[in-house]
């Protein structure tokens, strides 16, 4: 337990100080993880709705290599990434191993898939429901798309905060294709493990305080703007 | 002068589904102004006539005629659903839902949305959630929704199933002002009164068949068929 505390502490400490190097860490944890949400929601959530009003021949098996890919693990991701970017790899000249944009890359792989499954699921539910008004209206599949996407908003913004989950915990791609260089490429999640490695128990455990601290206040922030989780119903 | 949509042929149209007949054969002609009444007990094919004619339920043999192709008909028809769908949105915004798809810019379609809501009954509540409406008020936004395109064509596939005869009432009264406004109105209904009420003629379904479409005068007081007499009389029919 004293280990605990003392972790505590020791963040306390780290947070109302502005430790420089907790602060830079903390905003490129952000700025990687936000990023990677917002490319992939900018995949999934359309891919998921698409998916749905579309019956195509060969959905059933996309969706369940979609699904299957939620468990992706991350270290393959990571290493997959790792091949493509290296510099004998195919993307080799664009010189992106070891940066930032390296592991928005293995982090947008890696929860594209989460995104779509769970937005596919909510919108389903909508489609049931939509189903013969759209039809009867004669909306365009571009324009049935685009009213599940809008009406379907909450459920998709929890699919969203869900991919931001996995990606702002996870490690093993990003210390992969990132490498965990000091002022660089190093994150919450990679310092976690890196100081952990050393011993530092305490600082390990002071930076996963503040990791699950921020992912809290993402989702509180999210959550308050959108004004979800407020009235009675949706 | 825009092309008449009607008259509406049907020829020999027939639906299947999963081996069974559940429509037809059928062949008949809508055309004229007014009202029709579908009747006909559970499983006669109301529901699936309807949904054939509006074109969302595909037949499995026959024709569709309208006067103009089937894509330019779909645009001047609309259908309002026996359980109302109601879109997470406003109660303006379901009405104003059918002139955005359409291309009308927010503001105006919301403007006339505003009017009609108005009209129907739903002026308090337009900017209410829409999910929170009761049953008669989910179904005048849906009517509300079905006649912001002014359609030619109107079906309605039991509105008032549900309904108090309160909410009955406006229903009706909006059904017979858009009569009057030239709208074609073809409605299925299970409730006799409002048959008598609103009908200009009644088309008798049984079993998927079409046994007879006479005025509403004569169906109630000499039905053709001996299956309609025994309907009117309130006999449980085979």
């Amino acid at each position: 337990m004293d280990k605990i505390w003392e972790a505590l502490y020791q963040a306390a400490r780290l947070i109302f100080g502005f430790d420089p190097d907790l602060v830079e860490i903390t905003l490129l944890s952000l700025q990687v993880t936000v990023t990677a949400t917002l490319i992939a929601s900018a995949i999934g959530l359309p891919l998921g709705a698409w998916l749905v009003v579309n019956r195509f021949r060969y959905r059933r098996i996309v969706i369940a290599i979609i699904n299957a890919l939620m468990g992706l693990p991350p270290v393959v991701v990571g290493l997959f990434v790792y091949i493509m970017l290296s510099r004998s790899g195919p993307f080799g000249v664009l010189g992106l191993l070891f940066t930032p944009t390296a592991m928005i890359i293995a982090q947008v792989i890696i929860i594209t898939p989460i995104i779509v499954s769970i937005s596919h699921q909510a919108i389903r539910e909508l489609w049931a429901d939509y189903h013969d008004l759209l039809i009867s209206l004669n909306a365009t599949r571009l324009q049935r798309v685009m009213t599940l996407i809008k009406d379907g908003r909450r459920a998709l913004l929890t699919a969203a905060l869900a991919g931001f989950g996995r990606a702002i915990g996870e490690v093993g791609a990003i210390m992969i294709v990132g490498g965990n260089i000091d002022h660089v490429t190093r994150v919450l999640t990679t310092a976690i493990a890196l100081e952990t490695g050393k011993g530092e128990f305490g600082l390990a455990l002071a930076l996963g305080f503040v990791l699950i601290g921020m992912a809290i206040l993402v989702n509180l922030a999210v959550h308050g703007l959108s004004r979800t989780e407020r009235g009675s119903r949706w | 002068m825009v092309a008449p949509i009607l008259p509406l042929n049907l020829t020999s149209i027939e639906v299947r589904r999963s081996g069974r007949t559940i429509l037809g054969p059928l062949s008949h002609r809508l055309e004229g102004r007014g009202i029709s009444i579908l009747m006909g007990p559970n499983g006669s094919g109301k529901t699936t006539l309807l949904k054939t004619m509006h074109g969302i339920e595909r037949p499995t043999r026959g024709q569709i005629d309208w006067q103009i192709t089937a894509e330019e008909a779909r645009l001047r028809q609309a259908f309002v659903f026996q359980t109302p769908t109601i879109l997470r949105r406003s109660v303006l915004d379901n009405i104003a839902f059918p002139l955005l798809l359409r291309g009308v810019p927010r503001k105006s379609a919301q403007t006339t949305a505003a009017e009609l809501g108005e009209k129907v009954g739903l002026g308090k509540v337009l900017q209410q959630s829409a999910m929170v409406l009761s049953g008669g008020e989910k179904q005048k936004l849906a009517l509300a929704r079905a006649l912001i395109l002014a359609p030619d064509v109107l079906f309605l596939d039991e509105p008032c199933a549900n309904l108090d005869s309160r909410a009955t009432r406006d229903i009706e009264a909006i059904l017979c002002d858009a009569r009057d406004r030239g709208t074609r109105i073809v409605m299925a209904t299970h409730d006799h009164g409002q048959a008598r009420r609103l009908a200009d003629e009644i088309w008798f379904l049984h079993a998927g068949k079409l046994i007879e479409s006479t005025p509403k005068t004569q169906f109630f007081d000499a039905p053709q068929s001996a299956m309609a007499r025994a309907y009117l009389k309130g006999d449980l029919l085979p």
